[in-house]
C-alpha cells in the first residue's frame, strides 16, 4: 500500500481587500479548490469554526463573494495558554467567467468545508452541432 | 460604558489574546514529533484544559484521539476529490495524513476525556485530576 503524503499546516491568508472592510477584526482567505464541469462551476472552501447560518453568498456583476462569520461565543471563558492559528472572519470573492444560473446555486456545508455547486445558465452551455 | 457596544470587540480581544499566545513555551517539550498537522489552540477552563484543533473536511470517522497518561495523541487522514471529467481550475486544498502527539505539562483525569467535532473544529476537553489540582492553604 502506498503511504499517503503527510499533511503540512497552510498558514492561514490574511485577506487583503480592495474594498476596506469598515470593522477592525481580521478576516482570512479560505483555502479553496474550484473546478468545472461540463454544466457546472464548483467551488470547495474551507471555513473551519462557521455555523450553517452564518454563511453568506452573493452573486453581482458576476462577482460571486462569500462571507462566512466564524462563531467565536465558544471561547467564552477559555484563557489562551499555547496558540499555533489565529480565527477570525472568512471573506473571498472570484470574478466568473461564465454565465451562471442564479436560480440554481447549490450550497453544502460539512466538516467546515463549504461546496458551492454553480450551474450555468442554458446559453453558456457547449452546444454539440451535429455535422451531416 | 461605550456609546456603542461594537459586537467586533470580542472578536478582536480573541484575535489579540490567540496572537500574544503564539508559540509560548507553555508545551515546552511536550511538543513531540510527528508533524505541525493539524494546528491546535490549548487553553486552560478553569482547573481543566481545553485543546481545539482545526480540522476542515475530516470526517470524524477519519479521526483518532488516543490517551494514555498526559500525553494526547491525534491521527487521522483527509481526503480531497473531485468529480470525474471535472477541469481543475485552482487547487489549494491538500489530502494527506497525519499524526501528532502532545503532553501537556499537568495531569489529566484520563477516563473523562471527551471529544467533539463540528464545523471542522475538533475540541477535546482534558478535566485535570483531581489529585493535581491546587489546594487552598489557610494560613493559621
Amino acid at each position: 500500500m502506498a503511504r499517503s503524503q503527510a499533511l503540512e499546516v497552510q498558514e492561514k491568508k490574511e485577506l487583503v481587500s480592495k474594498e476596506e472592510k469598515t470593522v477592525p477584526a481580521r478576516y482570512y482567505v479560505p483555502t479553496t479548490d474550484i473546478y468545472e464541469t461540463e454544466d457546472a462551476l464548483t467551488l470547495v472552501m474551507e471555513i473551519p469554526g462557521v455555523d450553517k447560518q452564518a454563511v453568506d453568498v452573493n452573486i453581482e456583476n458576476d462577482v460571486l463573494r462569500v462571507e462566512a462569520r466564524v462563531n467565536f461565543s465558544k471561547y467564552e471563558g477559555l484563557e489562551p495558554l499555547y496558540t499555533e492559528y489565529n480565527i477570525g472572519y472568512f471573506a473571498r470573492s472570484f470574478t466568473l467567467s461564465n454565465k451562471i444560473d442564479q436560480q440554481q446555486i447549490k450550497a453544502q456545508l460539512d466538516d467546515g468545508v463549504l461546496t458551492l455547486s454553480l450551474k450555468k445558465a442554458k446559453e453558456a452551455l457547449l452546444r454539440r452541432i451535429a455535422i451531416n | 460604558m461605550a456609546i456603542l457596544s461594537d459586537p467586533f470587540d470580542a472578536l478582536i480581544q480573541l484575535q489579540q489574546a490567540l496572537d500574544t499566545y503564539r508559540t509560548s513555551s507553555w508545551l515546552g517539550s511536550g511538543l513531540s514529533s510527528g508533524g505541525a498537522y493539524p494546528p491546535l489552540n490549548v487553553f486552560r477552563k478553569g482547573d481543566d484544559i481545553v485543546v481545539i484543533i482545526e480540522v476542515p473536511g475530516v470526517r470524524k470517522a477519519d479521526l483518532q484521539i488516543q490517551v494514555k497518561g498526559n500525553t494526547i495523541r491525534i491521527a487521522g487522514a483527509k481526503s480531497v476529490q473531485y468529480g470525474d471529467n471535472a477541469a481543475l481550475h485552482r487547487r489549494e486544498r491538500e489530502a494527506g495524513s497525519f499524526d501528532r502527539a502532545i503532553t501537556v505539562p499537568v495531569e489529566i483525569d484520563v477516563d473523562q476525556v471527551t471529544a467533539e467535532s463540528h464545523d471542522g473544529m475538533l475540541t477535546l476537553f482534558l478535566p485535570r485530576a483531581e489529585r493535581d489540582k491546587p489546594k487552598l492553604i489557610t494560613v493559621g
